[in-house]
């Protein structure tokens, strides 16, 4: 299982909610969140991370901690 | 196709002024915020008004693009060429494309290109204070400021603007009614960058071109088209827009002068400034690229069936008094606001961080450089170019 946070970085641009609507949403301060954490584990999940423009969304590794990177 | 006598036909009629939305829209947001339409084809769609909806709208993904291309209100420049491109797309298409450039327009990648357009700004102004006054600010300052920052990242040669911006400006355009013209205007850009591709492959260099050819060629992360296509789409997208809000702002923060002397009495509300301008000001009157939808949606308690063309108003959105206080004043001091100035949602402008750099910087140094500015010929003198999808001037004459 992943561990996904968000930030207070985040700005709400909705981009991880558009790219992986099953695991993030927008909640009603506008800024997003997992939709559970941890989570199973899906490419969905690190697109958005990779795709967050603020670079707020980080992946851990729910067993180990250690960081789940998207490979490029 | 019928219609009922009380749907309401798109476009709207423009503005009376350059700043404020056109007055229709403030009355469907409050009474009929999910209208039928008819558009200019006679086929009919939805407008969305609301912040909320329009939030909605754009993030949430029974609002496809990808089923929207070749739609009615799909006739403009900019979504004939979204159809071939990352803006037409869905996720995870739109994902694989939009992974591979997304790396190099984060927040904190753009503050590391942030001295060089301040450097780039202060040479702009340090030329133009220099010259006979009025000056031309949208051929001195508003367009090579943009158009030098996206080159350099790219790596496309500045000196080139004058072979693609008449290109660009026309994609921007609906080419008075001519789908034809724009395509060869995208032929013709698409042959220019099938050049520039080579010449990179066969000299690499460190830009964002080179990084995407290297995507293709050793990963097999995007067709060659998709490569030419979304270079051409970054080139576009990464200076008309920011040229033409470069000359909005001022000229809205000009109409507001008590606004302009707060900010040139206390410029480090800059970047708080930049976020309430990009609510307020006019850029366009259109209503952004159509979705259609995968199923139906209610929104404000209107039932959107399944595969109907929904446009939305990001004007109208950032002008939603239940959202923004007093929304149709310029307040400087107004607390951050997530504004639809950049959209929302997957296809949330890609360059939205380097934007908001570019309009800081170019505003701080406009203030720094040339304290007293004001546009030398009245509002009436202005001249847009016509069928622009945004509000682009031919030149903005300024003195100080």
């Amino acid at each position: 299982m992943w561990n996904v946070e968000v930030s207070s970085a985040c700005i709400g641009s909705g981009v991880c909610a558009g790219t992986a609507p099953h695991h993030f949403a927008i909640g009603p301060d506008n800024r997003s969140r997992p939709v559970a954490t941890p989570l199973e584990p899906h490419e969905a999940i690190l697109d958005a991370a990779v795709s967050c423009p603020m670079e707020a969304i980080t992946v851990t590794d729910a067993a180990t901690g250690a960081p789940v990177e998207a490979s490029l | 196709m019928t219609t009922h006598d009380d749907t309401l036909a798109l476009p709207l009629p423009p503005a009376p002024t350059l700043y404020h939305p056109t007055p229709q829209l403030a009355a469907l947001r409050a009474n009929r915020p999910v209208a039928e339409v008819t558009f200019p084809d006679g086929s009919t769609g939805w407008l969305v008004t609301r912040y909320a909806d329009v939030r909605q709208v754009l993030i949430d993904p029974r609002f496809s693009r990808a089923a929207a291309a070749g739609s009615a209100a799909s006739d403009t420049g900019i979504a004939i060429v979204a159809t071939d491109s990352i803006l037409g797309m869905d996720p995870p298409e739109h994902t694989r494309l939009r992974r591979l450039v997304a790396g190099a327009f984060t927040a904190r990648r753009v503050e590391e290109l942030r001295p060089k357009v301040t450097a780039l700004v202060d040479a702009l102004l340090t030329d133009i204070a220099a010259r006979p006054r009025p000056v031309d600010l949208v051929e001195h300052f508003s367009l090579p400021l943009p158009v030098r920052v996206i080159c350099e990242l790219l790596g496309v040669p500045p000196e080139d603007q004058h072979i693609f911006h008449a290109w660009s400006d026309t994609i921007m355009s609906d080419a008075g009614g001519d789908p034809a013209e724009i395509r060869a205007a995208m032929g013709s850009l698409a042959t220019y960058f099938g050049k520039l591709i080579a010449d990179k492959r066969a000299t690499p260099a460190d830009d964002l071109m080179t990084a995407l050819i290297a995507a293709r060629d050793n990963a097999d992360r995007l067709s060659e088209q998709e490569l030419v296509n979304l270079c051409f789409g970054l080139l576009i997208a990464g200076h008309e827009t920011t040229a033409n809000q470069i000359n909005m702002f001022l000229l809205t923060l000009l109409h507001f002068p008590e606004e302009y002397e707060r900010l040139a009495k206390s410029p480090e509300l800059v970047p708080q400034a930049v976020e309430e301008l990009m609510r307020f000001v006019q850029l366009g009157e259109g209503a952004g690229l159509p979705r259609v939808t995968t199923e139906a949606v209610d929104l404000s308690g209107v039932t959107i069936p399944p595969g109907a063309v929904v446009v939305m108003s990001m004007a109208a959105a950032n002008r939603d008094e239940s959202v923004f206080a007093d929304a149709d004043r310029l307040d400087l001091t107004r607390e951050i606001t997530q504004h639809l100035g950049f959209g929302a949602g997957a296809h949330h402008c890609l360059g939205a961080q380097l934007a908001r750099m570019e309009l800081q910087e170019a505003l701080k140094g406009l203030l720094r450089h040339l304290p007293g500015l004001h546009i030398a010929v009245p509002d009436t003198e202005l001249r847009f170019k016509s069928g622009m999808i945004v509000r682009s001037l031919q030149s903005l004459p300024v003195t100080w």
